[in-house]
């Protein structure tokens, strides 16, 4: 978008720029605020049905979907209170903390090809750093309070965040692994074309990875059956105890905005991205070079597939909510070292055996991208030249086997 | 929401037009902005944390200070560098030091007081670091104005295979052209060792160990205030009993 | 990023709107760092509380990881300029880790003393028995 503004509109490069910014932020925003009044409509809905009731019925028809908005009008009208003893700059920063974390992870995310905030070299390993950063505005709640009940459920939730990092971490490599990169645009550009080639169905390591992976992503956003964080029947509310209003809904719009990221953020690594099931564009006749105006319109379209993945795991995450009862605190942390941990790293051996067994896949798909280039490493700055392909002549014959093979096993 | 900011996104484009008519500055570098900001909160926070009594606000200046200097790093070009003190550093060592300063946050603990001797002391040692180190950052003239930076798409390939003893990045520019570049395997492989020690380690210390007399803590804690266990309670009653029914 | 890095003239203002406008340097990273250092210095020295010295701790090795991270940066330096490259990045990653490491074990034996002491007051551990 900077490109159009500086060459077409004439504006000074700076000022390009920051228009940019400022437009990519806004729709950001936008994503998570928005996404957050669907989703808690959404969740009164689901949770509604699966209690077999009908939730909101009244607000704007019949289906109450103007709830959501009423909710947050009375929010904003709350008074805002605070609890005598409570450290007052930390009890009014810790809401900003949480939701500043929540929405700078998704300056990596993809939304369709050219549609990122910034393109991340490292944007996997970018994205859970900054989603563990999260359980800071939890613990300063939680202190900041000055209220035993708050204290409890913010050390638990900080204690089931970290302790869930290690297994989602271990979960988080196999994609990288099979792709070669750990930029996200790259994951999803080589899951392109049929189904068949999204990594869900590479092996059956990454199938089972993908639940661990969704077990690890519910446990870290604090989503049932992992919330006694915010027990509502035992700890009164957790760590957000004492806010109301609009401090309040920060929280709430942390937690929905992080859910619907780890949601994109398995769509991305492990269900294609915004590569639909299948590739019309391909098929019809579109690609990269027809002109800008058609290549927009498929960038929007992967978009919107991206968007339904997203919302879809967020839909199963409140469906378990409302199915499963909640786990103990023991039984979390015990799901978290004696299964998630071990299953994580038996399947991540087991898929680095299999790509080592089959490098150029067992199922090919019916369309590959031609000419899978592995990122970086063949070409380009910061990697050898295609001139330097053969090793450097002053390293000895031992590192020349090292790095032949290295290029020969992955495809 | 959605129309304010709408209206703020169409707006901007006037503001910052206007803007730019009304600054001296000829155009905004936005990376020496964004490297102001950064550097701005790191140091100010970093002041802060000394200047601080409360340690709890101490560990939450930390945070941000930490968090500016992975913004720094970012900057630089050194994107795993960054991603990676966000993750271990930030969210991982200040996590531990947070629960570490939660468990000792009791009321005598919170904010202890240094003697006003010792402070100014420690100020005029910190002032001649100061000095020597600012005097040795701006000698050097190639430091201050770099020319066009070269266009080098920050990658993690090259650190990945340099862990495993194979250098495949482009020699430093500067360096000796017949250099040999050692990988970095072995350092690799003793640090790992040495994170399994330090593992070991930390729950060793931190085990529950059965002792014959009580902790200090818990003898501070059971001190504080007057707790009246049930069996004594119990007894106190029963006691009462006896001798009002033997009278 | 690299379009932000694109030449810009400097302005004949005020430092400010000169750093504003200007490319930022090894040294600018370097003043940062020597703040960091500082402030991490006089922490130590001043806190009482244990955990007080260990942030000065923190704060230290993060001074050090911002200068090696800038004499490691193509970005910063001009032309020709001896630069650490990689290496300069390595050396951050593995003092990170090993900060990590410390701080481990010095929170361990932080707690350690604070269960049989009842105090995190440095000035009190003045016994070598316990």
């Amino acid at each position: 978008m900077a490109d159009f503004l500086i060459n077409t509109v004439g504006l000074p490069e700076w000022l390009a720029w920051t228009i940019t910014a400022f437009v990519a932020a806004a729709l950001i925003l936008n994503v998570i605020a928005g996404g957050a009044l669907v989703f808690i409509w959404a969740e009164r809905k689901i949770a509604a049905r699966i209690q077999d009731r009908l939730g909101p019925t009244r607000t704007g028809g019949r289906f109450g979907w103007l709830q959501s908005l009423a909710d947050g009008i009375k929010l904003l009208a709350k008074e805002d209170l605070m609890p005598e003893g409570a450290d007052g700059m930390l009890f009014r920063l810790a809401p900003y903390v949480s939701f500043c974390a929540s929405f700078c992870a998704f300056i990596a995310l993809p939304f369709a090809f050219d549609f990122v905030g910034q393109r991340l070299n490292v944007g996997v390993f970018f994205v859970v750093a900054v989603l563990g950063l999260e359980v800071f505005g939890v613990i300063l709640a939680g202190y900041a309070s000055a209220s035993k009940w708050s204290l409890f459920g913010a050390m638990r939730e900080a204690a089931q965040v970290v302790s869930y990092e290690v297994p989602l971490g271990m979960c988080v490599v196999v994609p990288v692994m099979l792709a070669g990169s750990m930029d996200l645009v790259t994951i999803a550009e080589k899951q392109a074309g049929w189904m068949t080639n999204w990594y869900l169905f590479h092996d059956p390591f990454t199938f089972v990875i993908f639940w661990v992976y969704i077990t690890c992503a519910v446990a870290s956003v604090n989503r049932a059956p992992f919330d006694l964080a915010e027990a509502e029947s035992e700890l009164v509310a957790g760590f957000h105890t004492e806010y109301s209003g609009l401090r309040w809904s920060f929280f709430f719009m942390a937690e929905y905005g992080s859910m619907f990221l780890v949601s994109a953020l398995a769509a991305v690594l492990f269900l294609g991205g915004w590569n639909g099931p299948i590739p019309v564009a391909t098929l019809v006749g579109l690609s990269e070079g027809t002109g800008d105006t058609a290549n927009y319109f498929v960038r929007l379209i992967g978009c919107g597939n991206l968007l339904l993945k997203a919302t879809l795991g967020v839909l199963l995450m409140m469906w378990v909510r409302w199915t499963l009862p909640r786990l103990r605190i023991d039984q979390v942390m015990t799901t978290c070292l004696k299964y998630c941990t071990p299953i994580a790293a038996a399947m991540f051996a087991g898929a680095m055996l299999w790509q080592l067994a089959f490098p150029g896949g067992v199922v090919r798909g019916l369309s590959r991208p031609a000419g899978e280039i592995r990122e970086g490493w063949l070409e380009g700055p910061g990697g050898l030249s295609p001139s330097r392909r053969e090793p450097l002549s002053h390293v000895g014959a031992e590192v020349r086997m090292e790095s032949q093979d290295v290029v020969q096993v992955v495809p | 929401m959605m129309t304010t900011v709408l209206a703020s996104v169409g707006l901007m484009p006037g503001v910052l037009a206007m803007l730019a008519g009304v600054l001296p500055v000829a155009a905004v570098n936005w990376h020496s902005v964004l490297f102001l900001l950064f550097a701005a909160v790191a140091c100010a926070c970093a002041v802060a944390v000394v200047v601080a009594d409360n340690v709890v606000r101490m560990a939450f200046y930390l945070v941000l200070s930490l968090a500016a200097t992975a913004g720094l790093f970012f900057l630089a070009g050194a994107e795993f560098v960054g991603a990676m003190q966000l993750m271990i550093y930030v969210g991982g060592t200040l996590v531990l030091l947070v629960f570490g300063v939660m468990l000792t946050a009791q009321a005598p603990f919170v904010a202890i007081k240094t003697s006003s001797g010792d402070r100014v002391l420690a100020g005029m040692v910190g002032a001649a670091l100061l000095a020597v180190l600012l005097q040795a950052a701006f000698r050097v003239e190639p430091w201050r104005r770099p020319a066009v930076a070269a266009v080098v798409a920050p990658s993690a390939t090259p650190i990945g295979m340099a862990l495993l003893g194979v250098r495949v990045d482009e020699p430093a520019a500067g360096a000796p052209a017949a250099a040999v570049r050692s990988g970095y395997l072995l350092p690799f492989e003793i640090v790992s060792v040495h994170l399994l020690v330090v593992l070991v380690g930390a729950a060793y210390l931190a085990r529950a160990k059965r002792r014959r007399t009580p902790r200090a803590i818990d003898v501070a804690a059971s001190s504080v205030g007057p707790v009246v266990t049930a069996r004594q309670a119990a007894r106190s009653s029963a006691s009462a009993l006896v001798s009002g029914g033997g009278r | 990023m690299s379009h932000l890095a694109a030449g810009l003239p400097f302005a004949s203002v005020p430092l400010f709107a000169g750093l504003l406008s200007a490319p930022v340097g090894v040294a600018h990273y370097l003043v940062v760092g020597a703040i960091l250092f500082t402030a991490g210095v006089v922490c130590m020295a001043l806190k009482r509380n244990a955990l007080g010295v260990l942030m000065g701790i923190e704060l230290v090795l993060n001074g050090a990881n911002v200068n090696f991270v800038a004499f490691s940066s193509p970005y910063l330096r001009g032309e020709g300029a001896a630069s650490l490259g990689l290496d300069g990045q390595i050396i951050a990653l593995f003092v990170i880790l090993l900060a990590a490491a410390e701080a481990a074990v010095a929170l361990a034996i932080t707690l350690n003393f604070y269960n049989n002491h009842a105090t995190v007051d440095i000035d009190r551990a003045e016994d070598l028995k316990g």
